[in-house]
């Protein structure tokens, strides 16, 4: 069973991850991607908390997530991958491309959806709930020319918006 | 973040907000304009939306608006949403606080009603057993209730009649 979402959430783990994907994908576990996050029991409790029962989560730091991407994507249910900002998404699918060059245990990653990245002093609003700095969009074109597809969508009963779209501000139209 | 006004009680009295109702969309909103309607006291709730917030922000906006008003508590949608992550977070500074997650409107309801009784600003004092007390009645609130099955056409003979022909209605939980 693959990872059937990568997503890059400054709310981790929420309503929108837990409900809202989580139902309709019939997700059974959470991969957590951040350094911070990796590095705090106190952190890891309060999100652990967050996900239902039926649901696993871990816990990783980009390093940790790469090596261990393959057992997730060979996992027996479907889960979904996340990070807080686009860096971390950036890092860890870079290693992932790196890893799936080196040896047949690694699957790139294909496609990675931009969730939420809500307002900061320096961004710039692209969506309604997609607010980027000038470095951020340069590393979500740099996923883009990694051949990942990259788009926007909040729920599932969204319309995916494709990266130009969302930089163009043509996504909430 | 909006304080939503009572629309009766003690005429000019208008109370200070005791607890914060946070969570998707509309829902505190709501929450709170059904509160006034029943009670009059919506003054005692300040809504907020997670509504285009990030997590840091949303805490933020949770903190500020529990210095500024003797809040005492929190109510939250989903135990996993948002809005209750970010007041998890606030906890950990402030322990003189309570969450409350998954409230309904008759655990809001018997907050406020319970802070009214108490004759004080606050429920400073009973805060933890109040609490406990709207948890429990939100609890019962909760109920499903299915309609009675139509009656099954009689086979032959005589017409079927009483509680094997009309189930009463199954109720799953309890009374509120």
């Amino acid at each position: 069973m693959p990872v059937e979402l990568y997503r890059i959430d400054d709310r981790l783990i929420h309503g929108q991850v837990v409900v809202g994907w989580g139902r309709p994908l019939d997700l059974g576990f959470v991969v957590l991607v951040d350094d911070e996050v990796a590095a705090s029991d106190w952190e890891q409790e309060l999100y652990r908390m967050g996900v239902p029962p039926e649901m696993e989560v871990f816990f990783h730091s980009v390093d940790e997530a790469a090596a261990a991407l393959p057992r997730y994507q060979r996992h027996a249910r479907p889960g979904i991958v996340l990070t807080g900002d686009v860096e971390t998404m950036r890092r860890l699918a870079a290693a992932a491309a790196a890893a799936a060059g080196r040896d047949g245990g690694h699957a790139p990653i294909r496609a990675v959806n931009l969730g939420g990245v809500h307002h900061r002093p320096g961004r710039i609003q692209r969506m309604r709930y997609v607010y980027l700095a000038p470095d951020e969009e340069a590393a979500l074109r740099a996923l883009a020319r990694m051949g990942i597809a990259v788009t926007a969508q909040d729920v599932p009963s969204a319309r995916p918006v494709p990266l130009d779209d969302v930089l163009a501000g043509r996504g909430d139209g | 973040m909006t304080n939503s006004g009572g629309d009766a009680g003690d005429p000019g009295a208008v109370l200070a907000p005791i607890a914060i109702v946070a969570g998707h969309g509309d829902f505190a909103a709501g929450l709170i304009s059904a509160v006034a309607q029943i009670s009059g006291r919506g003054e005692r709730l300040l809504a907020v939306s997670n509504r285009e917030f990030g997590a840091g922000e949303l805490e933020e906006v949770l903190r500020a608006a529990s210095e500024a008003h003797p809040i005492r508590v929190l109510f939250t949608d989903l135990p996993g949403g948002s809005c209750t992550m970010a007041a998890r977070r606030l906890l950990r500074a402030r322990p003189d606080l309570a969450l409350v997650t998954g409230a309904n409107l008759a655990t809001v309801l018997d907050y406020v009603l319970g802070a009214e009784e108490a004759g004080s600003g606050t429920v400073a004092a009973g805060v933890e057993h109040a609490v406990e007390h709207a948890v429990e009645k939100g609890r019962l609130a909760l109920a499903a209730v299915f309609p009675p099955t139509a009656p099954a056409a009689p086979a032959t003979g005589a017409p079927a009649t009483g509680a094997a022909a009309r189930p009463p209605a199954l109720e799953v939980g309890g009374a509120g």
